[in-house]
């Protein structure tokens, strides 16, 4: 098992926005399976590394590959890589034009050619799993935040991806809607879900994660087992930010 | 107390019978003021002689007049300029937006030519220009002037649309993996429809105004009609009130179309 390669490899990607440097030498690996929880200070990278991942972003130098496809310019590419990743984002994103079960359909529909109806049992089957299947038929305002989130989850889970990535799906969130949507996170995690998840969430990162990754200044500081991170971490920097974050 | 009585003041001036009131006062005093300006200069009214030109008594029975016919003319050439107007339009402004470099510039540089040249002289450059090279009649050259012109206006409008939906859409559409295309039909355009519809229909507007300059090649529609009219029977005043009128009944309801619209497409995210 051990053996097995990693379904995402980041080797030494660069990444700049103009001449500022937003990601430098990354090397990163998750393997299938894996639950990844990456954390940092504000604007150490951790967003554009995730982003990178589905190419959102484009790296300027390293290669990355997800499973099996090194990410480039070509197109089909990267369109299968993307329906292979779920990406949930920090302000839902939800298509306010659609209703529910219609966000949770149209990428079956349309990318995955799938016939109506079975891309909307497949979409109810998802809104089921977030816990709001009462709530296919409305529109996304018409939602709490935390719903609206939930929802997210279940599009890009609707595409039945290999991977998730979470790019802060709570900071958008009241304190009380937080936890419906960590609980949803929770349970993906359980299912088996290789999952990258960029949070703040320490207690989520405590329960769930294999592996801690802590970025500063566009740069992989420490990676760590959790029980290692939070206890012991390597780096003064890692414990800077642990103690600025967990004094609450 | 004072500033009580001002705020109802005002809010008597805002209602719709006082508004109403005060847009005929100022309708009659124009129109007086023309009446009288025309009977200085000893005009003789004879609006009697135009409800023919609406409709004839011929032997057939009532048929329509020359003003309505002028009007269908108009409609038809609006209507065809239209559909191939938002063709180009859409078509520039998404080479405007795309990662072309080629396109960008294509569709840059038609823009500039196109909006920096008066209607008019694009509609001789048509006509008289290309009509012969290409083989085109005077009503296809009209219909395709028109197109190009307000196409390239109608560009910025859609640009524009394109460019107030937010970029979160855009990545959450990418990310389950849909291609570009894919993404402006079913996610971008149908919601940039509410930001287009209120400039887009000034545009409809404006073009259905403009759509008279084809008058000046002769092409048949309500102007030209006018034209005709009056060189048969000198009715300048007559005929130029009637067409007005009739330019206004035709946009004003399309105006109110469009509010409709607006209201129908109108969404809270």
């Amino acid at each position: 098992m051990t053996a097995a390669p990693p379904i995402i490899e980041l080797c030494h990607v660069d990444k700049y926005f103009g001449p500022f440097q937003a990601l430098t030498d990354i090397n990163f690996a998750v393997r299938q399976g894996e639950r990844v929880v990456v954390c940092g200070p504000s604007g150490s990278g951790k967003s554009t590394m995730i982003r990178c991942i589905n190419r959102l972003e484009e790296h300027d130098a390293g290669t990355i590959t997800v499973d099996g496809i090194l990410l480039g310019d070509d197109t089909k590419d990267i369109r299968a890589v993307r329906q292979d990743v779920g990406m949930v984002f920090q302000q839902f994103n939800l298509f306010p034009h659609l209703t529910v079960l219609e966000n949770l359909t149209i990428g079956p529909i349309r990318v995955r050619k799938m016939d109506k109806a079975a891309a909307e049992a497949l979409g109810r089957k998802y809104l089921d799993r977030v816990h709001i299947p009462e709530q296919a038929d409305k529109f996304p305002s018409q939602l709490s935040g935390g719903q609206q989130q939930r929802v997210a989850i279940a599009r890009s889970l609707c595409m039945e991806p290999k991977i998730m990535l979470f790019d802060e799906p709570t900071s958008a969130l009241d304190p009380e809607m937080i936890s419906e949507v960590l609980e949803a996170m929770v349970e993906l995690a359980n299912s088996g879900m290789t999952m990258v998840c960029v949070t703040h969430e320490m207690g989520f990162a405590r329960r769930v994660a294999d592996k801690m990754v802590f970025m500063e200044a566009g740069r992989i500081v420490e990676t760590a087992p959790p029980g290692e991170f939070f206890t012991a971490p390597k780096s003064d920097r890692a414990r800077m930010f642990l103690d600025q974050i967990l004094e609450h | 107390m004072a500033r009580a009585g001002k705020r109802g003041l005002r809010r008597v001036m805002a209602s719709t019978p006082v508004s109403v009131v005060i847009y005929l006062i100022v309708m009659f005093l124009i129109v007086e003021t023309a009446l009288k300006g025309a009977e200085a200069m000893g005009y003789n009214w004879q609006w009697y002689r135009i409800p023919q030109y609406f409709f004839e008594d011929g032997d057939a029975g009532i048929v329509l007049g020359e003003i309505p016919w002028g009007l269908v003319g108009t409609i038809t050439l609006s209507t065809m300029a239209f559909a191939l107007a938002v063709g180009i339009g859409l078509l520039v402004a998404l080479l405007r937006l795309s990662d072309l470099i080629v396109g960008r510039a294509v569709a840059r540089v038609f823009l500039e030519i196109v909006r920096n040249i008066p209607l008019l002289v694009l509609l001789y450059v048509f006509y008289y220009v290309f009509g012969p090279i290409f083989g085109m009649d005077r009503y296809v050259a009209s219909v395709l002037c028109l197109a190009v012109f307000h196409g390239a206006l109608m560009s910025e409008i859609f640009r524009g649309g394109i460019a107030a939906v937010a970029l979160g859409q855009w990545e959450a559409a990418k990310s389950v993996g849909m291609s570009t295309a894919q993404i402006y039909r079913y996610i971008i355009l149908p919601q940039s429809v509410r930001f287009m519809l209120p400039p887009m229909t000034s545009e409809v507007v404006n073009m259905i105004k403009s759509s008279a300059i084809v008058s000046v090649i002769a092409v048949v529609e309500l102007t030209t009609v006018g034209r005709n009219i009056i060189s048969d029977t000198y009715l300048s005043f007559e005929i130029w009130f009637t067409i007005a009128a009739v330019y206004m009944a035709l946009t004003l309801i399309i105006s109110s179309f469009a509010s409709y619209l607006e209201r129908r497409y109108a969404v809270t995210d």
